[in-house]
């Protein structure tokens, strides 16, 4: 009764930090370079290993998506495949578990020891509201990467997937394309997969931005919230994947 | 740390990167470039049954894909459907009293609308309404009717036999 007790504390904290996250926005627009300087260090500093994992992954769904479908004489319609389980799935879903822990992680452990050290009571001392000042521009910065890391991660798995496909097992370079044009619907499955992956954004930075902000100010603390972000984004994102296709592709 | 100048260029490298990602997908992946890149006009047919066509199924004449259907509707006074098709402007000269028939690629395949040309001098134009369709083939009605058959047959022989 009192773990249930704690559990939903917690959640009412995390939905009055996410309000006060959100009142902060306004005063972002007077210093555009804090956002700026953490779309860097959370976006810009993703770039390689979503860019890596997107080949990797693009590369695989070639080669197991060719053994199957070639048993079947459909090769030629590999690149949908390819394409459509990039932008409706993997895309959004894969980069949210790296950017949880990539990105993620180092918010909560930053946050936390922010915290241990009283940086933030110190910043309150200065009449500087620190959820403004430093939680704020690192939430818009997620909310910002991780839809364009997304794209970037299907574009370059789907480069990954015509490497393999076309280029290492013979699939016919027209029919790639013109079978991936032929079911992939700019409203249905990109936009959508551009919603999923702002949400999952938001989730993810949100979990970070939380656990950061209401660890306990010990070492120990810290680590144990830094593990607790990975794992909640996670779950999080996996949950709310389910939830979000079967509310988007119920009727194809 | 780090020079803000660095940083800046660094996020607006990041943006341009995320932005051709996405131009991209938009266009070489999904079907938007296919829109955009061609005029078309559009021409309608009504079905008695169209089986399991579904919206942006392809439109094809000799087997080449020339369009798209844009729109089913059921009409509510003769109960049909009314398929709207997007047809790629290149193809202008589908003979008028072109015969319009709905097909299946394959065994499992997805359906398809095929166009059967035939040999007026009048083209389609831009909402005209092909006349003569074919419904699509049900498979249980096939099934129900060659049942059917079957137990008529049986019953004819078992008469003669009888006589």
């Amino acid at each position: 009764m009192t773990n249930l007790f704690k559990i939903l504390k917690r959640l009412g904290r995390s939905v009055i930090l996410l309000t006060s996250i959100l009142s902060g926005i306004p005063s972002i627009i007077a210093r555009p370079f804090l956002l700026i300087r953490q779309i860097y260090m959370i976006g810009v500093l993703s770039i390689i290993i979503i860019n890596v994992s997107g080949i990797f992954v693009g590369m695989v769904l070639g080669l197991q998506g060719f053994y199957v479908l070639s048993q079947f004489g459909a090769s030629q319609t590999l690149g949908m495949m390819v394409a459509a389980s990039l932008v409706r799935e993997l895309g959004p879903v894969v980069t949210a578990l790296l950017f949880a822990g990539r990105a993620g992680s180092a918010l909560t452990a930053e946050i936390g020891l922010m915290k241990a050290t009283e940086q933030l009571a110190g910043l309150e001392m200065m009449a500087v509201d620190p959820i403004q000042r430093i939680l704020t521009p690192r939430f818009l910065a997620g909310l910002f990467s991780m839809p364009l890391l997304a794209i970037m991660f299907s574009a370059v798995g789907i480069l990954g997937g015509y490497f393999v496909g076309v280029g290492l097992l013979g699939v016919d370079d027209g029919a790639f394309w013109s079978q991936m044009q032929a079911g992939i619907d700019f409203n249905k499955d990109l936009i959508n997969g551009i919603i999923k992956s702002i949400t999952f954004g938001l989730v993810c930075t949100w979990i970070a931005l939380f656990e950061g902000y209401d660890a306990t100010p010990t070492s120990e603390g810290v680590s144990r919230a830094t593990t607790r972000t990975v794992v909640h984004s996670a779950l999080a994102v996996l949950g709310l994947d389910f939830i979000l296709t079967a509310l988007m592709f119920e009727e194809i | 740390m780090y020079k803000q100048r660095t940083i800046e260029v660094a996020v607006g490298i990041f943006m341009a990167a995320g932005l051709v990602a996405l131009f991209f997908l938009a266009m070489q992946v999904s079907n938007m470039g296919a829109m955009l890149d061609s005029d078309s006009y559009k021409i309608q047919a009504n079905f008695a049954n169209i089986g399991s066509l579904k919206v942006r199924a392809p439109v094809k004449l000799a087997g080449v894909r020339i369009g798209r259907v844009e729109t089913i509707n059921l009409d509510q006074t003769a109960f049909e459907a009314t398929v709207t098709m997007r047809i790629n402007q290149m193809y202008a000269k589908i003979p008028a009293d072109t015969f319009a028939t709905i097909l299946t690629a394959g065994l499992l395949g997805e359906q398809y609308i095929g166009l059967d040309p035939g040999g007026s001098e009048n083209y389609l134009q831009n909402g005209d309404v092909i006349e003569r369709t074919q419904s699509a083939l049900v498979l249980e009605q096939m099934i129900g009717q060659f049942l059917f058959n079957k137990a008529g047959e049986n019953n004819l022989e078992t008469k003669s036999n009888a006589q």
